[in-house]
């Protein structure tokens, strides 16, 4: 079982807020399938090597040219998807 | 006019070929038949009404002059809302992104588009495709059309829904660990997941990354190809798509040697389902396939690998809805009164992202965190590999793989839901393909009968998992095709 202590800490690395009520849920919820998880514990896993993706990729390269400018609006628009802008840039919050 | 709801994808190319019917029309009975229909069901969060009339003048046009269209051409279509299609909404079933309006094409809608398909709108699914019931959609559950007190299957129970509920041709679904596969089954449709990296992903909302595609939902095997064929191909916005270089498949049932692997015939497997899916291979041994026991010695492992892999790659494509960029935020909030940059993303994400979701960034963030590494994700990463090597072994003696594709057919709206470890072992046939990148094929094959909630009984459909080797996605559906055509047969 992991402690509450435990799941607050992920949730912080997370960046999620959580509720009191929440904290104990997810204790639960969590420690349930964490322990299904402990099977992989019963593999011998001596020697073998991790596999990250399924198909073996080279590095993908292409050519280093200029692309075509989009004659659209498109990068004010993405700007335009943020909260809060100002001179075409995203504003924040301050970090204290 | 003929009855054009219930059509197949070449039925109506060919009925717009000889000018049975235009595409104005065929169009305007699906965006009717949804209006008629959905209200039951619940498929769609967006319909896209106009641009779907639009783009069936346009191909009325093309055949007026008298050009060639394609094969899609004309065909009416849905997507799963996790596949951005340009100045429409994409939620991905998540309140984060209920007002988002996508600002490009996914490259599967470019190609569908080239193809002058009609786009009827955007399905539902389980919040970032995390699911296999379509309950964890922030909007509304979505209704099996075969039983409205079941679950379609999921995540992509929308897509899976609108098809079998005739609100559509075909549905473009995305598979990360049976997600196209599995809501196939509950409905008795063809679903296909590819290959990784056979079908480009720019523009579906990642999940994680190393298991996600998209694949199409179809009423037939033959319907499943020409979707298929559409969307596929190598993308230079997607450095992990691949060109197949495998050429056209000559099969022959004779010489077609099927592999049923032991492990998946185990405790859990609804007796009757098991019945169905041995009937239905015995049917491919009637016609002369070869039938092979074979072992993947690592089956019971895919799970528990998949639910450290995909949760922690989740955990890393999550964090970039932090209300900052897009999407839900609580930066402006007079409710939370956020006063730092940390208050602006704890509040956002509680408030934007539903409980499945943060259930699956923990156990990412969890396994991913100092300490747990190398305990949790570095041992996955190495049981993924024997998952595969189990694959690559069984591949040296037979073409193809049969499976269940799940453990149960449809089950009811709420059993599952509030026990997440219980709706986890519902993908237990279908994650393995993921984790080895495999091709799989999920075709109706028989139905199991149950009593229904009005008391009496009633026949929910079975799905058979076809498993291929990488690139040979058009023997399986070779392979599928045979059934159906037998199928057909017995049946009429």
């Amino acid at each position: 079982m992991i402690s509450k202590k435990e799941v607050e800490h992920i949730a912080k690395l997370a960046r999620l807020g959580l509720t009191e009520k929440e904290i104990s849920k997810y204790q639960k919820e969590l420690s349930v399938i964490l322990d299904y998880i402990e099977k992989l514990k019963e593999v011998d896993i001596s020697g073998v090597e991790p596999t990250s993706h399924s198909i073996l990729l080279e590095d993908v390269m292409r050519e280093d040219r200029e692309r075509p400018k989009t004659k659209d609006q498109k990068p004010k628009r993405l700007i335009e998807m943020g909260p809060e802008t100002k001179n075409n840039y995203l504003k924040v919050k301050s970090v204290f | 006019m003929r009855e054009l709801e219930g059509l197949t994808i070449k039925e109506a190319h060919q009925g717009l070929l000889k000018k049975e019917f235009s595409a104005l029309e065929l169009c305007k009975t699906y965006l009717y038949e949804i209006e008629r229909e959905d209200k039951k069901i619940s498929a769609f969060l967006t319909i896209t009404e106009d641009l779907a009339i639009s783009q069936a003048k346009e191909v009325d046009e093309m055949i007026s002059q008298g050009r060639e269209i394609p094969d899609l051409a004309g065909i009416p279509g849905a997507i799963k809302d996790n596949i951005l299609v340009e100045d429409v909404k994409c939620t991905a079933g998540s309140k984060i992104l209920e007002n988002y309006l996508a600002p490009y094409d996914a490259t599967v809608i470019k190609k569908l588009k080239d193809q002058k398909a009609v786009i009827l709108g955007k399905t539902n699914l389980d919040e970032f495709a995390m699911g296999s019931s379509t309950e964890n959609s922030a909007f509304f559950p979505t209704k099996n059309p075969l039983d409205l007190k079941r679950v379609p299957g999921g995540s992509s129970g929308g897509p899976a829904a609108a098809v079998a509920a005739n609100e559509c041709f075909y549905a473009l679904g995305s598979d990360t660990g049976g997600s196209v596969r599995q809501p196939a089954s509950f409905c008795g449709l063809v679903g296909l997941k590819p290959t990784y990296g056979a079908v480009s992903r720019y523009g579906l909302i990642a999940f994680a990354s190393s298991l996600d595609q998209i694949g199409p939902i179809t009423k037939t095997v033959e319907d499943a190809k020409t979707v298929f064929e559409a969307i596929k191909g190598k993308d230079p916005l997607d450095s992990t798509s691949l060109e197949s270089k495998i050429e056209n498949c000559k099969l022959k049932i004779e010489n077609l040697r099927i592999g049923v692997p032991k492990e998946y015939f185990i405790k859990g497997l609804d007796p009757e389902v098991e019945n169905v899916i041995k009937k239905a291979i015995k049917k491919y041994e009637e016609l002369g396939a070869e039938i092979v026991e074979i072992r993947l010695p690592h089956a019971e492992y895919a799970l528990p690998c998949y639910y450290i892999i995909a949760p922690s790659e989740a955990s890393a494509n999550l964090a970039r809805y932090d209300g900052i960029k897009y999407g839900y935020s609580e930066a402006k909030s007079e409710k939370r009164k956020a006063k730092n940059l940390l208050d602006v993303y704890l509040y956002s994400r509680e408030e934007g992202f539903g409980d499945e979701v943060r259930r699956r960034i923990m156990l990412g963030t969890y396994a991913l965190s100092a300490g747990y590494y190398e305990a949790y994700y570095l041992r996955a990463q190495k049981v993924r590999t024997k998952i595969l090597e189990d694959f690559t072994q069984a591949f040296k003696e037979v073409e193809a793989i049969f499976t269940p594709t799940s453990p149960t057919p449809a089950f009811k709206i709420g059993e599952k839901i509030d026990d997440p470890l219980k709706m986890y072992l519902s993908d237990i046939f279908s994650v393995s393909v993921n984790l080895a990148g495999l091709p799989a094929l999920s075709i109706p094959c028989g139905f199991v009968s149950v009593v229904n909630s009005q008391g009496s009984k009633a026949n929910l459909p079975v799905g058979l998992q076809i498993i291929g080797k990488p690139f040979e996605e058009e023997k399986i559906l070779a392979i599928g095709e045979i059934f159906k055509k037998t199928y057909d047969r017995a049946r009429a």
